[in-house]
């Protein structure tokens, strides 16, 4: 086991009397792709979630447990936007701002009080080179971000991700809303990416978890059933559900 | 859940069962030939395992297929990646059926050194390995499937005490030396289907548990 990034412990999580998620307890390697998989509702995209706090702001949520960010709690005296900072997130829906591909680069350094001009310039080009898609934009960096395709959104988004400088990067099926060659493009981007940050993605396709990630958990009603190596979850799994589950007998 | 790929791999299964039973025809053939000298049924081993190697080229398209259109996982592509191998040794033992069969061919015509009983027997229990081999992959019964690799020790012993025995012969008439040479390259034959399946045993067990077993 490499050093471990996010440590998670007897994490229970309840939406108002429902129970979302039950003592969950996973570490997530340092620089590797840990895939959650599992059907819809299991409880994946919440457990993200709390990996940086996204759920706060949702009514009745209460959480227990521990998740620990390179050992320091991530629910205890943390400032929650230093937290998003260092463990940011895509979506699945690519979502820029209604503004120039620039300013969405930009966006988060300046709400981190980068003013000068210069650095933000080196800021959004190396954010959008580490994100491949530089060389299709550089010459349109001003123009409005809605009128790129999906595939180019996302990995606008992205950039806009990498833009802060973050750890740990959360990605809720980043590619379920794109084509095959921009979904391509987008797994190749996560193995570059893992190089110099720690990705947890969502994925509700199982050959790009397969083709991806380093390890794997499967989610069932909110429960981690297992969590293993890729290449071991895929090819012999412990779990009778697990195996129901990769091989289509689910159910 | 799946039906169609269960089909699928049913038919494949079947098309496993259906090759598995024309090897054992092809090392019945190759024997019963020898032994009565027939050398018109020792050219039908040799087209019987033309048959052996379309079905196998037959079987690994369909597993190839099932591969990439269905994206089998876990046991299931445990069972694909155990049939892609068991059909190499399925084929390579139909192989040494017909090289059996080409030394009847050459020494067909002349009386035997000896009485042949040794051979026969090993030929029995290879095809005995063979056909329970393949009734342990279908009922995925690993304790068969392990009884039949220990088979393989009784076949090797056999082999040893002929390879005796025919050297012992030879010391004595060095005018027999070509057909000893070709009673031991049956013995090797022979010795060499008890290892392929064994192999299949090796198989059947890792399809089964994930398990990696060497006999």
């Amino acid at each position: 086991m490499n050093k471990t990034k996010l440590s998670v412990k007897n994490l229970n999580l309840f939406y108002g009397d429902f129970q979302a998620l039950k003592n969950i307890d996973l570490e997530v390697e340092s620089n590797k792709i840990t895939a959650l998989i599992g059907p819809s509702g299991c409880g994946k995209s919440t457990f993200l979630k709390t990996l940086n706090r996204m759920n706060d702001l949702v009514e009745n949520v209460k959480i227990e447990g521990k998740v620990t960010l390179d050992g320091e709690d991530v629910y205890n005296n943390i400032d929650v936007i230093k937290l998003r900072k260092r463990v940011g997130m895509v979506f699945q829906k690519p979502n820029p701002f209604p503004m120039s591909i620039y300013d969405n680069v930009a966006y988060g350094p300046r709400a981190h009080g980068i003013k000068r001009k210069s650095k933000l310039d080196e800021i959004v080009e190396t954010s959008l080179k580490q994100a491949a898609i530089w060389d299709e934009v550089k010459d349109r960096l001003n123009q409005n971000a809605l009128g790129l395709s999906g595939g180019q959104q996302q990995r606008l988004c992205i950039a806009r991700a990498l833009a802060v400088n973050p750890e740990v990067l959360l990605m809720d099926e980043p590619t379920s809303a794109l084509d095959p060659i921009a979904t391509q493009k987008i797994e190749e981007l996560t193995e570059e990416l893992k190089e110099k940050y720690t990705i947890v993605i969502v994925t509700h396709s199982m050959q790009q978890a397969g083709r991806i990630s380093d390890n794997t958990a499967f989610f069932l009603l909110g429960e981690v059933i297992e969590f293993s190596e890729t290449a071991k979850i895929f090819s012999n799994p412990e779990d009778k559900r697990t195996e129901d589950y990769i091989t289509g007998r689910f159910g | 859940m799946r039906k169609f790929f269960d089909q699928e791999l049913n038919k494949l299964q079947e098309s496993l069962l259906k090759m598995g039973a024309m090897v054992e025809d092809v090392i019945d053939l190759a024997i019963n030939s020898l032994i009565n000298q027939d050398i018109k049924k020792a050219g039908e081993v040799i087209k019987l395992d033309d048959k052996v190697d379309d079905i196998e080229v037959e079987i690994e398209k369909k597993c190839l297929e099932l591969i990439v259109l269905q994206q089998p996982r876990a046991k299931d592509l445990r069972k694909i990646s155990s049939i892609l191998k068991i059909i190499t040794d399925l084929e390579r033992i139909g192989d040494h059926g017909v090289n059996i069969a080409k030394i009847t061919k050459k020494i067909g015509n002349e009386e035997f050194i000896k009485p042949l009983v040794d051979i026969p027997k090993m030929a029995e229990l290879a095809k005995k390995m063979v056909k329970n081999s393949i009734n342990s992959f279908l009922n995925e019964d690993i304790d068969l499937a392990k009884e039949v690799a220990i088979m393989d020790d009784e076949v090797d012993d056999i082999y040893e005490s002929i390879y005796v025995e025919l050297l012992e012969m030879l010391s004595e008439n060095k005018d027999i030396m070509e057909q000893v040479t070709y009673l031991l390259f049956i013995g090797r034959y022979l010795e060499r289907i008890g290892d392929h399946t064994t192999n299949i045993c090796e198989r059947i067990i890792y399809m089964v548990d994930g398990e990696r077993m060497s006999y």
